[in-house]
């Protein structure tokens, strides 16, 4: 299985490196239908494989493919946790793929996308394979840079070009942690495959360092604060399909990094670190959906809730860690088979939102909240797909994000069972941020649906909006039922993810309350558990009751223009906007975080200009994180440039000098 | 091996070490040249020394090369130069000579208390030749970075690569090959090191090495 796999990659790199050489004397259309097919079929392959692994709960299997190194074949693994990220990535692959193969027609991207757009899948499929540090971090890498010209194909715009130098900087950060991680972690002896660093006797200072690299090489490429700066700006940027491909799955597949090295590769971790990843998963979730409901540009909200999540999925990591430090190894799976799920879910709706987003985007041509509006009329089939998966974002049963969140809160509330005391007061302020994030969430994302569907079009294109084409519609159709069946069957995810997590934590994480797939039951003794059938009945319920109470109340049809308070006015302008919309949140939570100030230019009497509006927001990572350390590197480079113009002497000099110091160290550790 | 022949080639090395100091100490050319070609004698007596106590016919030939080119033929090709070019006769310092001469001291005293206790499963002889050796070395080095002209930088190095010949004659089993390819390099860096001086002294009328900092370009 693990050769069809690798197999599957090798198609991938094939398709790539044929749709180079056919786009030179085929048309383009044949030829990105061809990569986007094959890579569909790959992907598809990929995930069913995957789905089959993981029922028949089969171990794990490896396998050495003599290429790299000369002394040190790659060596490729495939594992229940692998699996779960590989599923990942295959579904998002293949729905992605079909997307790119739907909209090929109407592309205005580069050709080059269609070239990279295999290699950053196979890219991504050989790092959950990877079974040492070579193999990772070149595969690591693939991912990165293959993503990285799809980010560029909007070169043409000046944005464009800055985020893709912020993403390639922070890119090469990421790679350059992860190295000092796995050397770290092979330690002196230099053993770089993963099963001698599972055996490898490492010290608590040594691990700690990998813990902290992996947190910053992973994080920066997941999108943690602060390190997520690029994220928003990188994300949007690329073309739809690939956008949903980068924060559904490639954000998953560092989190795969983190788990791995966590759970797998490190032999404990400090419950510090798994306070530390509390904090900051926290504050990633808030500072994300507070940036997300800030924004105007569709494509940039919903990176910013990718961060959000993101930040949701490291806390149930940051408290599995606390667990299993602490020894409550059930918890712990708890926490992390909520993560795990909670990434799948992310993937699924992110990838329908993304996707859904650039239909409209395609349609109207706008990214701009301000310019969309009452799409819903032109478009039913995206809007209804892309409510389910706002819905899903928002975490509103019984879709399911609200599955995964409530298991992770179900994991928060036994944090007071931790012993240390800065967990037992940190876990329920961690949960109280997760809470007013996915509040904020909600706003956010009624905010993105009813102003880019509800209301009157803000521009012509909004109102002379089509449909998208039948196969998008189906890929949406398809992601939107993934999100409602997982909310209402959860179990058929976390039976399969509990097993896996079971042999990393070794302990059961989940109860078996023997109810069957519907009832979720994490902890029998709590009795708390959860059916998302039951609650699916019931909001079908008082749908068909409030249908039934309106087909029977006055027959009398009174209908108004949306948002208007019953007093159409002509312009659509007089809506609610997207910034008024956001307004009540910006004055409450950003005035101070992000020096949200409003500044309203009035003409004078007798002026006949308009009145002007401006909002301006300072971002504070930028202020007090970056600024900081690019100041730093300024004055660093200015200093050395003297070192470029020195005299023979000075240089034989600095030989000199470091040889003493060389030898005096040699002399002074005998 | 008897006291005396131990004492004997411990004088010989010692006097290579210390006519390293000499070098440091001379603020004439050409009794920089004599000085420079003493060393190479005693590394030659001292290289013969070895050979004769410990049978090893090859040192012999060690011996005679540095005989020959460093105590014949590079003093008298750098006489040559610095007589052709009308060179100044008198050495820059970029350190004082006293400030040096300290510096060579900490210098030895560095690599002994380095050396001594590295090597102390060795044979006696080795580790103080050995020590010896490195102080030849550093002093070189220091030189090489605390005389302006071009002429004493490559003394220095010639030096320096004198320490290292006195290591490896010191050091049991070092092929003949090796010293050989030493010694070659020595030549083709003394060649190298003659054109450079032909081209410098073309360009800029003289060999004081600020000269050409001048000339690149981006500063000064």
């Amino acid at each position: 299985m693990l050769y069809m796999i690798l197999g599957t990659v090798l198609i991938l790199f094939a398709l790539g490196g044929a749709g180079l050489v056919m786009g030179q004397w085929s048309d383009r259309e044949t030829v990105e239908g061809w990569i986007y097919a094959g890579s569909a079929a790959a992907c598809g392959l990929n995930a069913a494989l995957m789905v089959g692994f993981l029922v028949s709960g089969a171990s794990g299997m490896e396998a050495a493919v003599p290429v790299g190194l000369p002394w040190l074949s790659a060596r490729f693994r495939l594992d229940g946790l692998a699996a779960i990220f590989l599923l990942i990535v295959g579904t998002g692959g293949v729905l992605s793929a079909l997307y790119g193969f739907a909209h090929r027609r109407h592309t205005q991207d580069p050709a080059w996308v269609a070239f990279f757009f295999p290699l950053f899948l196979g890219g991504m499929t050989l790092v959950p394979l990877a079974d040492d540090a070579f193999s990772f971090l070149l595969s690591w890498e693939l991912m990165s840079l293959a993503s990285w010209f799809m980010v560029l194909a909007s070169h043409q715009h000046h944005e464009t070009r800055r985020a893709a130098i912020v993403y390639l900087v922070m890119a090469a950060i990421g790679t350059v942690a992860m190295m000092l991680a796995f050397g770290t972690l092979a330690g002196a002896a230099g053993g770089y495959s993963f099963e001698a660093m599972r055996g490898a006797d490492i010290s608590p200072w040594a691990g700690a360092m990998v813990v902290l690299f992996v947190l910053v090489g992973a994080g920066s490429k997941a999108g943690v604060v602060p390190l997520h700066a690029w994220l928003p700006l990188a994300h949007p940027a690329a073309p739809t399909h690939v956008s949903a491909l980068m924060s559904g799955v490639m954000t998953k597949v560092a989190l795969y990094a983190i788990i791995r090295v966590l759970f797998d590769l490190l032999p404990a971790v400090g419950w510090g670190w798994g306070l530390a990843m509390l904090a900051v998963g926290g504050l990633t979730a808030v500072l994300g959906v507070l940036y997300a409901v800030l924004q105007r540009d569709i494509k940039t909200v919903l990176a910013y809730s990718t961060v959000e999540n993101i930040g949701v999925i490291l806390t149930a990591i940051g408290l599995a860690v606390a667990f299993k430090a602490s020894g409550y190894a059930a918890l712990a799976g708890l926490s992390l088979v909520a993560g795990l799920f909670h990434a799948i879910n992310h993937s699924l709706y992110k990838s329908l939102l993304f996707l859904g987003a650039g239909a409209v985007v395609s349609a109207t041509g706008y990214r701009d909240l301000e310019r969309l509006g009452g799409v819903i009329h032109r478009m039913p089939v995206t809007a209804a797909t892309f409510l389910i998966g706002s819905a899903a974002i928002a975490a509103l049963p019984p879709l399911n994000g609200f599955a995964s969140e409530w298991l992770l809160f179900q994991a928060l509330l036994n944090g007071p069972r931790l012993p240390e005391w800065a967990l037992k007061l940190a876990v329920p302020v961690v949960g109280a941020l997760l809470a007013l994030a996915t509040a904020l969430a909600s706003a956010c994302f009624v905010r993105v649906f009813g102003i880019t569907f509800l209301g009157r079009p803000r521009s012509p294109e909004a109102m002379m909006a089509k449909e998208a084409e039948r196969g998008i519609l189906v890929v949406l159709v398809v992601l939107a039922g993934a999100c409602v069946i997982l909310g209402v069957a959860p179990m058929m995810v976390l039976s399969i993810v509990s097993p896996v997590v079971e042999t990393l934590m070794g302990a059961p994480p989940l109860a078996d309350g023997g109810r069957g797939l519907l009832w979720m039951e994490p902890l029998a003794e709590r009795d708390s558990s959860y059916s998302g059938l039951i609650l699916l009945v019931a909001v079908m319920g008082m749908a068909s009751l409030m249908f039934l109470v309106r087909r029977q109340a006055s027959g009398r049809l009174s209908r108004s223009h949306a948002w208007d308070c019953g007093c159409p006015d002509p312009n659509p302008l007089t809506q609610y906007t997207a910034s008024s919309f956001s307004q009540p949140i910006r004055r409450v939570f950003a005035t101070t975080l992000f020096r949200a100030r409003e500044d309203v230019e009035m003409p004078e009497p007798g002026d006949v200009s308009p009145a002007r509006f401006t909002v301006s927001l300072y971002d504070p990572v930028w202020q007090w994180f970056y600024r900081p350390v690019t100041r730093v590197i300024g004055w660093v480079a200015d200093k050395s440039d003297a070192a470029q113009l020195m005299s023979i002497r000075e240089y034989l000099a600095i030989m000199f000098a470091a040889l003493i110091l060389l030898l005096t160290v040699m002399m002074v550790i005998r | 091996m008897s006291t005396l022949h131990y004492d004997i080639a411990h004088v010989l090395d010692g006097s290579v070490l210390l006519l390293g100091f000499l070098l440091l100490y001379q603020r004439r050319m050409f009794g920089l040249i004599n000085i420079f070609a003493f060393q190479a004698l005693g590394l030659a007596l001292a290289a013969a020394w070895q050979a004769h106590v410990h049978g090893e016919s090859h040192l012999y030939a060690t011996a005679l090369i540095a005989l020959s080119v460093k105590a014949g033929i590079i003093p008298y090709a750098l006489r040559r130069l610095i007589i052709h070019f009308g060179i100044h006769r008198t050495i820059d310092t970029a350190l004082g000579i006293g400030p040096s001469l300290v510096a060579g001291a900490t210098l030895v005293a560095l690599s002994v208390m380095l050396v001594l206790p590295v090597t102390a499963d060795s044979a006696a002889l080795t580790r103080e030749k050995l020590a010896l050796a490195l102080s030849t070395v550093l002093i070189g080095l220091l030189m090489m970075i605390t005389r302006r002209n071009a002429i004493t930088q490559v003394i220095g190095f010639m030096a320096l690569e004198n320490g290292l010949i006195l290591a490896a004659v010191g050091v049991q089993g070092m092929p003949l090959v090796v010293e050989m390819g030493i010694a070659f390099e020595v030549m083709v860096a003394f060649i190298i090191f003659g054109i450079f001086f032909f081209h410098i002294r073309d360009r800029f009328e003289s060999l004081d090495l600020q000269y050409l900092e001048s000339h690149r370009g981006e500063r000064r």
